[in-house]
């Protein structure tokens, strides 16, 4: 009696086998960052009600080497995620305009520029530059 | 015209008499513009008649003969060895059974495709003597793109989450479910909903992106996917929110 | 075979990676700037508490914070299984709850402002 033969997927380094699943893991990954970013923001805002020395004691607790290197991993993270986020929005959101669609590029590149210009603005109002 | 040596490991596996499958090398001389697929007939015709492996047409429409070529998906009949240096490792389709060599099992995809029920159910049926259904051309560039695929199941070999849950209904079934959905003269988007806006459906799909980049008609199953999670996202707002279930 | 009832994680999911994607690459730069040494003006005391202070503000940071953590939440629980964890009922319990705790506290201390 023949039968077929059941290749196994090992569950915990799948993503070995091919470039293009590190690249989805290290775009999930970056969730773990964020997250943990999110957290500190909560933090943030617990010192923020707390009253103006706790505030200032959590600013003064910012500037150690750990919250440095955390903070750019963070903003690696959250840049990773924004750019895969964008390159995705034209396969979520295809627009057909009369019998053609809209350029998939067109799509994510407005994304691109509504979010350079949003955050140009946000670093303006809180007074970067 | 220009030649040259081809040095390839094969699968091979046979049922009767294995328990696992072992790599087989085999070297022969081939013309400059051949693809993979000529490299295995020849082998095939002049080495060892014992190598078993699906192909038709030779023309990437038919979609028999996808296997694993240096670990990617690919149709054998269009990949053409010039683009590879050194040995070339051909085995058979990821996340499906190995029924003899390069030969895999394709039922648990067929069995998926039909339960998405992949043809016309129109909103009313009408006798041809009321003529035929009536489609602009815009209408029908909407799910054109999603009518070009072959059922090559490339996109189950790419697909991690296929591979790992393996009652996931999967990138290309959902993706024709989708073509269906989103024709003019279909009206039986309710009933396919029910299998692909499951638990094994398009929930399983966590937009690796896989699946469109393996895919040889540009399908774009990712895409397609993630156009049904928005579609069954308001479906499930409207039914649990709005009075009426939004009917 | 029945609809699922994903939507209502999923929807929040795909809400926040937006709301992450546009908001959090800058406020991460305000704070690295905060880290640094040099404090934005607008993350200084008075001026972030005038934000928290107005309902509009309130809104906001609400919005980012609590659509974040629930995106990261889920987005984390499926990389827990895409790494071979295979509890996958208790790891979503268990980030869902933290990223509604989260949300609460978030609630919470912006109403106190």
């Amino acid at each position: 009696m023949s039968k077929p033969l059941i290749r196994e997927v090992p569950p915990t380094s799948w993503y070995l086998r091919h470039p293009r699943y590190l690249r989805y893991m290290a775009r999930e990954v970056t969730s773990l960052f964020v997250g943990a970013y999110c957290v500190l923001l909560v933090f943030a805002l617990q010192s923020l009600a707390a009253g103006q020395a706790s505030y200032e004691a959590f600013l003064v607790a910012l500037r150690s080497p750990a919250s440095i290197a955390f903070h750019l991993l963070a903003l690696a993270a959250a840049l990773y995620h924004a750019a895969t986020w964008f390159n995705a929005t034209q396969k979520a959101m295809p627009i057909q305009v009369g019998e053609e669609f809209v350029s998939g590029n067109l799509i994510s590149g407005a994304h691109y520029v509504a979010w350079a210009a949003l955050s140009i603005v946000i670093l303006f109002l809180a007074g970067v530059f | 015209m220009k030649e040259r040596l081809v040095q390839l490991d094969v699968f091979r596996y046979n049922p009767d008499t294995d328990t696992a499958g072992h790599y087989q090398h085999y070297e022969v001389v081939c013309q400059d513009e051949w693809v993979v697929l000529d490299a295995l007939n020849k082998i095939k015709e002049t080495i060892d008649p014992t190598l078993n492996y699906r192909w038709s047409c030779h023309m990437a429409v038919c979609g028999s003969c996808g296997m694993m070529i240096n670990g990617e998906p690919k149709l054998s009949c269009h990949t053409f060895l010039r683009d590879y240096a050194g040995v070339i490792r051909v085995e058979p389709l990821t996340h499906f059974p190995v029924e003899r060599d390069l030969v895999t099992a394709p039922d648990d995809f067929i069995e998926k495709l039909k339960r998405v029920k992949p043809y016309l159910i129109p909103k009313e049926p009408k006798p041809i003597s009321e003529g035929e259904y009536l489609q602009t051309p815009a209408q029908l560039k909407k799910y054109h793109r999603f009518t070009l695929c072959i059922n090559c199941m490339l996109c189950y070999a790419a697909c991690p989450e296929y591979g790992l849950t393996p009652k996931f209904i999967g990138p290309a079934a959902i993706s024709l479910a989708h073509r269906y959905n989103q024709d003019s003269r279909d009206g039986g988007r309710d009933e396919r909903q029910e299998i692909i806006a499951s638990k094994e459906g398009v929930w399983e799909c966590t937009f690796v992106g896989a699946c469109s980049e393996v895919c040889p008609a540009h399908v774009d199953p990712a895409g397609a996917l993630q156009q049904v999670k928005i579609a069954s996202s308001i479906d499930w707002f409207k039914e649990h929110l709005l009075p009426g279930g939004g009917k | 075979m029945a609809k699922s009832n994903k939507p209502i994680i999923w929807f929040p999911f795909a809400a926040g990676g937006t709301v992450i994607a546009f908001f959090i690459p800058v406020i991460v730069l305000l704070t690295l700037l905060a880290a640094l040494g040099h404090v934005p003006a607008g993350l200084s005391y008075d001026s972030l508490r005038a934000l928290a202070a107005c309902g509009l503000g309130k809104l906001l940071i609400f919005g980012v914070i609590a659509l974040s953590l629930w995106s990261s939440a889920h987005r984390l629980r499926c990389t827990c299984y895409d790494f071979g964890l295979r509890a996958d009922t208790l790891v979503a319990n268990v980030l869902y709850l933290a990223a509604a705790a989260g949300s609460i506290a978030t609630a919470v201390y912006l109403l106190r402002i």
